[in-house]
C-alpha cells in the first residue's frame, strides 16, 4: 500500500505547489493563469536577463583565460624561437700534419687550425692586425675546435688536405647574428662597443665572413641531438629527451598494470567493507598531496632504505610511478564506472563468469577511457620537476652514448630549471625553447588521448 | 504421475521432499501442467525476497508449464522484475538482495550448492527491456555463449549454432550477409531479436524476458510477439508485460502480481474474461496502474 499512498501525497503536494506559485499575481480571477500579466512578462524579462549575463560572464572568462594563455605562449615563443636556428660558418681548415699529429690527433693543436681556418678567410690587412689575431677565436664557439677534431679523427685521409667545414658560432655572435644584441652599448651620453663581442676589429672581420656568405642560420637540429653543454651554442635536448623518455618507460612500466590491477580489483571484484572504503579515501587522497612529497618519500625510501642508484631514470620512475598511479587506477575506475549496466547483464546472462564479464566485455568497452587517464597521467609524470630534483635527476651530462636505466641522467624539465639556471644570454632562449618542445610533447601526448579516445570508443 | 497433479496446493515442504527424494532431472518427478498438458518446467513455493530491508516479494507460490508462455503482469513496482530475476539468480548480483523460498528446475533446486548460477543462466535464457547487444559483430554476439560453455568443438560446429539460432529468431535473412556488422547497429527490433538469437544459443530451456517490447515500435514489437509464439514449441518462456493485450495475445497463462503478492494465476483466457480476484478485475480493466 505505501507506494500508492506515498504516490497520491506527492501529488497532493505538488499541486499545493503549484497553486502556491501562482498566487505569485499570475492567476486571473477565475483560478485560469493569465500569461501575459505584468508580474509574468517581468518575471520572464527577468529570466532573460539572467540568462544573458551568464552568457556574457562565461564568455568573459574565457576570453580572459584565452588571453593570458596566448600571453604566455606568446612571451616563450618570442624568446625560444630564436634559438630553434643556430648560426654556423663555413670555413676551410687545412690540415697540416705538424698541427694535426696524426698519430695521436687528441693532442693536436686544434685551436691553432681554426684560428688559421678564420684567418685564411680575411683579407690580408685584417691578417696582420695583431689585435684581431689574438682575439679573432671569439666569433667560433669554443667547441669548434673539438668538432673538428672529432670531424678528422673520423675521417682520417683528410689529414693533409684544406677541408670545408662548417663550424659553430660562439654565443655572443650567434645572437649578435639574430640581431638579439647591440653592436654598441648606449648608456646616457656614452657609446661603447659591446664587451661580448671583443671589440669592433672582430666585429669586423665578422662582417666580412658574412659578406662572403660564409654565415648561415639553419634550423637548429642540434638543439635536438645534442646532449648538455656548458657552452649554449653547444647545448641540446637529447640527453634530457632520453632521460625523459626512459623515466617515463619505468613509470608506465609500473604504474600501468598495477594501477589498472587495482582499479578492476577494487572496482568489480573487492567486496565492498569498511576496509574497501579507507582503501578508496586513500587512494583518492594520494592524488592529492604534493608532488614534492613523493620526491622525499623516494629520497628517502628508494635510495635510501632500498639502495636504489641515485640520479638515475629507474629511480626517477619508481618516484614518478608513485605519483600517476592514483592517477591511472581513478581514471580506470571511472571508465569501468561508465560502462553501462546493461552490458554486464548481457553478459552474465549468457552465463559468463564474473571475471569473463570484466574482461571480455567490461575491460574493452572501458579501454580507450582507461588510456586517457593513463597519457595524461604520463603526462603529468613527463611535467614534474620537484620530485626529479630531490632524488639528483638533474645530472649534467655531457655525453648520451652511456645512458641507461641505472646511470645518471636528466630530464626534461629538471634541464630547463639547470638552463634557467645558467646566466648567459644563449640559454635564456634554450630555457624557453626547451619549454617549448616539453609542451609540444605534452601536446602530442594529449592529443593522442583524444585521438585513442574518438578512434576506439564503443559506438552504441 | 497422477499423485503430482494437484500441485497447486502443494505446500513447499512437499515440493522440497519430493526434489530431495528424486535424483536430480529425473523426468519422473516434473509435475504434469493441470491445464495444457505440459510438463512443469518451475516449481517456485514461498517465494520471498527482500531488498535490504524492504521486502519486495511476499510469499509468492507459482508453477511455470514447458512449452508455453506464462506472463506476469501487474501494476509498475510491483515485484514482476525481481520474481522473474529470481529464476536465473541475476538477484545474485545485487549486494542486498536476499532471496528466501524454493524454485525447483526440472525439480532440481537452482539455489543449492550442486547449480552453478553460470550454468544456470545458460539453462535459463534472458531478454531483457532495453536490447543491450554487446558492442561486437553480429556474429560474435551470438557466438560468445556457446563458445565460453563450449558448445562447439569447431568454427563450422560454431557457425552452425550461429546460424540456427539467427534462424530461430527469425534475423537470419536479415543479417546473414553482413555477420561481421557490429550487434549494435541494428535496428532497435532486430537488436532485440539479435539478444533472443543470443540466449538461444546457449540451449537454454527457459527464456525468461523482462519487458522485451517495450522499447520497440509496434511492428518490431509484432514481429517479437510472433517469435515468441513460434518459441513456445520448444521452450518454457517467461514473460514480464505491462501491456495487458501483449498478455492477452501471447500468453498460455498469467500472473497477476500487485505489491509483491501474487494476487491470481490462471489461464490466460479465463484471467482476461473470468477473473476470480477483485484486484484483478480492477487491474485488467484499467482501473490502477
Ligand atoms: N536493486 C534494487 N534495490 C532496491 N530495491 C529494488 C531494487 N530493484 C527493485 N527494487 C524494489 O523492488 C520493488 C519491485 O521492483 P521490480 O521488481 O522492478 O518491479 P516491476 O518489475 O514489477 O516494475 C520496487 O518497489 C522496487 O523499488
Ligand atoms: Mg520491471
Amino acid at each position: 500500500m505505501t507506494d500508492r499512498t506515498h504516490n497520491r501525497a506527492h501529488e497532493a503536494r505538488d499541486r499545493a505547489e503549484k497553486q502556491g506559485a501562482s498566487e505569485g499575481g499570475a492567476a486571473g480571477p477565475n483560478g485560469r493563469i493569465d500569461w501575459h500579466s505584468p508580474q509574468m512578462l517581468a518575471r520572464l524579462r527577468r529570466r532573460h536577463a539572467a540568462n544573458r549575463r551568464m552568457k556574457f560572464i562565461g564568455l568573459a572568462a574565457i576570453v580572459l583565460a584565452a588571453g593570458l594563455l596566448s600571453i604566455l605562449v606568446g612571451s616563450l615563443l618570442k624568446s625560444g624561437l630564436p634559438a630553434f636556428r643556430q648560426t654556423f660558418i663555413t670555413l676551410e681548415f687545412d690540415l697540416k700534419p705538424e698541427l694535426v699529429k696524426p698519430q695521436n690527433m687528441r693532442r693536436g693543436n686544434w685551436r691553432k687550425i681554426v684560428k688559421e681556418g678564420l684567418l685564411r678567410a680575411l683579407p690580408e690587412d685584417m691578417r696582420k692586425n695583431r689585435k684581431l689575431r689574438r682575439k679573432v677565436l671569439k666569433i667560433v664557439s669554443r667547441s669548434a675546435p673539438y668538432a673538428l677534431r672529432d670531424h678528422v679523427m673520423e675521417n682520417p685521409h683528410l689529414v693533409g688536405r684544406i677541408i670545408p667545414f662548417d663550424v659553430l658560432a660562439s654565443d655572443p655572435y650567434d645572437q649578435f647574428n639574430k640581431g638579439l644584441i647591440p653592436e654598441y652599448i648606449v648608456r646616457g651620453e656614452r657609446k661603447r662597443p659591446n664587451p661580448k663581442l671583443g671589440g669592433p676589429e672582430v666585429v669586423r672581420a665578422f662582417r666580412v665572413l658574412k659578406e662572403q656568405k660564409r654565415v648561415h642560420l639553419p634550423f637548429n637540429w642540434g638543439l635536438f641531438f645534442n646532449a648538455d653543454s656548458r657552452l649554449p651554442e653547444a647545448a641540446g635536448l637529447a640527453g634530457a629527451i632520453v632521460g625523459s623518455f626512459l623515466t617515463l618507460l619505468v613509470t608506465f612500466l609500473i604504474s600501468f598494470p598495477t594501477g589498472i590491477l587495482a582499479a578492476i580489483y577494487l572496482e568489480e571484484f573487492a567486496p565492498k567493507n569498511r576496509f574497501t572504503d579507507f582503501v578508496e579515501i586513500n587512494i583518492n587522497n594520494l592524488a592529492a598531496v604534493p608532488s614534492v612529497v613523493f620526491g622525499l618519500l623516494g629520497l628517502s625510501l628508494f635510495i635510501g632504505f632500498f639502495g636504489v642508484p641515485r640520479s638515475t631514470p629507474l629511480v626517477g620512475g619508481m618516484v614518478l610511478s608513485l605519483m600517476t598511479l592514483p592517477t591511472i587506477i581513478i581514471a580506470t575506475r571511472a571508465a569501468l564506472k561508465a560502462v553501462p549496466p546493461s552490458l554486464r547483464e548481457a553478459a552474465l546472462g549468457v552465463g559468463a563468469s564474473h571475471h569473463q564479464m570484466v574482461f571480455h566485455h567490461v575491460l574493452p568497452v572501458a579501454m580507450p577511457g582507461i588510456l586517457t587517464g593513463a597519457i595524461i597521467g604520463m603526462a603529468q609524470a613527463l611535467g614534474e620537476t620537484a620530485p626529479l630534483l630531490l632524488v639528483g635527476m638533474n645530472a649534467f651530462i655531457p655525453d648520451i652514448s652511456n645512458m641507461g636505466l641505472t646511470e645518471p641522467a636528466t630530464a626534461l624539465p629538471t634541464q630547463i630549471y639547470s638552463w634557467a639556471d645558467s646566466p648567459e644570454r644563449g640559454f635564456v632562449s634554450r630555457t624557453a625553447a626547451a619549454i617549448l618542445v616539453l609542451l609540444g610533447f605534452l601536446l602530442a601526448m594529449n592529443a593522442l588521448a583524444i585521438w585513442l579516445r574518438q578512434r576506439y570508443s564503443t559506438k552504441w | 504421475m497422477t499423485e503430482n497433479r494437484d500441485i497447486t496446493i502443494e505446500t513447499a515442504e512437499a515440493a522440497q521432499e519430493r526434489a530431495a527424494a528424486t535424483p536430480a532431472g529425473e523426468d519422473k518427478s516434473r509435475p504434469t501442467s493441470p491445464v495444457c498438458g505440459h510438463k512443469c518446467k518451475f516449481i517456485t513455493r514461498n517465494v520471498n525476497v527482500f531488498y535490504g530491508e524492504k521486502q519486495a516479494i511476499f510469499d509468492v507460490s507459482l508453477d511455470i508449464p514447458d512449452r508455453s508462455v506464462m506472463a506476469l503482469i501487474g501494476p509498475s513496482g510491483c515485484g514482476k522484475s525481481t520474481y522473474l530475476r529470481c529464476l536465473n539468480r541475476m538477484n545474485d548480483l545485487i549486494d542486498i538482495c536476499r532471496v528466501e523460498g524454493t524454485f525447483l528446475l526440472d525439480g532440481e533446486d537452482i539455489y543449492s550448492g550442486d547449480i552453478d548460477p553460470v550454468l544456470l543462466r545458460a539453462r535459463v535464457g534472458m531478454v531483457f527491456q532495453k536490447p543491450n547487444p554487446f558492442p561486437k559483430s553480429i556474429y560474435e554476439n551470438v557466438a560468445y555463449g556457446p563458445r565460453i560453455h563450449g558448445l562447439a568443438r569447431d568454427k563450422t560446429e560454431l557457425d552452425e549454432i550461429v546460424e540456427t539460432s539467427l534462424r530461430k529468431a527469425a534475423l537470419w535473412d536479415e543479417v546473414k550477409d553482413r555477420l561481421d556488422a557490429p550487434g549494435t547497429g541494428l535496428s532497435g527490433g532486430q537488436q532485440q531479436r539479435l539478444c533472443i538469437a543470443r540466449a538461444i544459443a546457449t540451449r537454454p530451456e527457459v527464456i525468461l524476458m523482462d519487458e522485451p517490447a517495450s522499447a520497440l515500435d509496434p511492428i518490431a514489437t509484432a514481429r517479437i510477439e510472433e517469435l515468441i509464439d513460434e518459441l513456445k514449441e520448444n521452450y518454457c518462456i517467461v514473460i514480464v508485460t505491462h501491456s495487458m493485450q501483449q498478455a492477452a495475445r501471447v500468453s498460455d497463462r498469467t500472473a497477476f502480481f500487485h505489491l509483491g503478492r501474487l494476487i491470481e494465476e490462471g489461464p490466460t483466457e479465463q484471467i482476461f474474461t473470468a477473473p476470480r480476484e477483485k484486484q484483478t478485475q480492477d487491474y485488467i480493466t484499467g482501473r490502477y496502474g
